[in-house]
């Protein structure tokens, strides 16, 4: 098996009966795996609800460590789409043309910083580092600030001892509070100002209120960055050919990143609630439980994907959901796939070949499936490219 | 070289040509508001929905399978319903009117 190979642990489950099982801290979850499926699920809102208790949509369920309502995301329609509208054109920014050459800028520079070491790790010292930065410009704030969530490390919300870490989400809470204060006092062109004078139904957004799309903006955007940056690198490790085709056709990158997010699908899962007695997949399902949209599962649905299990760099027809579904698809898509056009292209540019010497894999444990998400490191050295 | 009239939600009619390309390429290189093209055309977010009218179906041709699924779970989907990623621009189009649907 190839180092940057992740296998589809759903087949057969998916194939069978195309429910699987997994317990989550006494709330279990009925995890629908075939991609029609997924699709109709996570399009039925009334039946599979979002607007749950905070937290218990979200697979390992975060019930027990927080309380604020992740806005727009654990709302349903018609709501969820009046908050949408309003945080919707700011994180569209990422197509703008100045963001995207203040990101190439960024990421460049951290290239050059990686091909003038002898070793670099891929998470902290590389993918920690570019989803932080990169983050800055989302925000609309210093790029200073980068580092103080480079020093909380990889897990704001997990840790590697235990599946949910309530010390460490709270420092992200106590840190958005003190930001949401801040803005309070002294407004400026950032997230947090743009959302303190933003209305919903005639009145300001509340402190609540602006927290929830904080907390979502933070937690939504770090795990899934690191994953798909340090699994691109240890691909193209494996796979120098598709560095070389990208200085040729720069124009399949889009089609690529694409095809990356299928394949690497670096959110496995996103849970609802059931509303009412019903059926999933043909598997009846009772009111208040818990379904899960197994979004990795999907993407390998040999049924919609022909050769599933490859990466076909220029895939054209992928109508993947690594992006998630229907109304709640992600917030930050365009921000994520800025990041990861342009790295693609700085790393077509500057680098030849990227060895990896030495790894440990990042495994789910979810019930009756293990899956490989990403790595808990990589050492690693980037070769120039001599021009 | 193709003609292709895009009407937008709030009425707004805008004509382009092209030659080559996919139709929603060429309406996001002019800022078409309401084709936003986000995966790039691969068929996977449906941001750019149009309804083809009717005399241009024939024009079109119809959606595939893959694509029908993917409209088959959109609120504004009606018989018309195409992904503009999914039109390849070629003279056979020319002249055709397509109304945003989102």
């Amino acid at each position: 098996m190839q180092k940057s190979e992740l296998p589809d642990p759903f087949e057969e489950i998916r194939l069978k009966s195309g429910v699987g099982e997994m317990n989550d801290q006494d709330d279990p979850v009925k995890m629908v795996l075939r991609h029609k499926d997924v699709r109709k699920t996570a399009h039925n809102y009334k039946t599979f609800t979002s607007a749950a208790v905070p937290g218990r949509i979200v697979v390992p369920s975060e019930v027990n460590i927080r309380k604020t309502r992740q806005i727009p995301f654990e709302l349903d329609p018609p709501i969820h789409g009046v908050y949408r509208a309003i945080v919707e054109p700011w994180f569209k920014r990422p197509l703008q043309a100045d963001y995207a050459e203040k990101l190439t800028a960024q990421i460049n520079a951290l290239v050059e910083e990686t091909l003038e070491k002898d070793k670099v790790e891929v998470i902290e010292e590389f993918a920690l580092i570019l989803q932080s930065r990169a983050l800055t410009l989302l925000l609309n704030i210093p790029y200073e600030e980068a580092s103080t969530w480079i020093s909380w490390g990889t897990h704001v919300f997990r840790s590697e001892d235990t599946a949910l870490d309530g010390d460490k989400a709270n420092i992200l809470y106590d840190y958005i509070d003190k930001q949401i204060e801040k803005a309070i006092k002294n407004p400026g062109e950032d997230l947090y100002s743009m959302l303190l004078a933003s209305e919903f139904d005639g009145k300001k957004l509340t402190g609540e209120e602006v927290k929830g799309v904080m907390v979502l903006t933070f937690a939504g955007g770090r795990d899934t960055i690191i994953n798909v940056v340090t699994n691109a690198i240890t691909y193209l490790s494996e796979h120098q050919e598709s560095l070389e085709r990208f200085r040729k056709e720069p124009e399949i990158i889009g089609k690529a990143v694409e095809e990356m997010i299928r394949y690497f699908s670096p959110l496995t899962q996103m849970g609802r609630v059931v509303t009412e007695d019903t059926f999933v997949c043909e598997h009846a399902v009772k009111a208040d439980t818990r379904v899960s949209l197994c979004w990795a599962s999907a993407n390998r649905d040999a049924a919609v994907f022909e050769n599933p299990n490859e990466i076909v760099i220029d895939r054209k027809i992928n109508p993947h959901v690594g992006f998630g579904f229907s109304h709640h698809n992600c917030l930050g898509a365009s921000h994520a796939r800025q990041i990861m056009k342009v790295l693609l292209s700085a790393l077509a540019e500057n680098v030849a070949s990227i060895e990896v010497f030495d790894f440990k894999e990042n495994i789910e444990d979810l019930g009756e499936f293990k899956r490989k998400v990403g790595y808990d490191y990589i050492n690693a050295k980037f070769n120039r490219l001599t021009k | 070289m193709a003609k292709i009239t895009f009407i937008t939600k709030e009425g707004e009619t805008i004509e382009l040509e092209g030659t080559s390309g996919s139709v929603m390429e060429l309406a996001v290189e002019h800022n078409v508001k309401g084709i936003d093209g986000d995966c790039g055309g691969v068929c996977s977010c449906a941001t750019c929905h149009v309804h083809v009218r009717s005399e241009d179906v024939s024009k079109t041709g119809s959606a595939s399978e893959i694509e029908t699924d993917m409209l088959e779970l959109d609120d504004f989907a009606n018989e018309y319903s195409r992904l503009s990623c999914q039109l390849q621009i070629s003279d056979a189009l020319d002249g055709v009117v397509l109304t945003i649907a989102n």
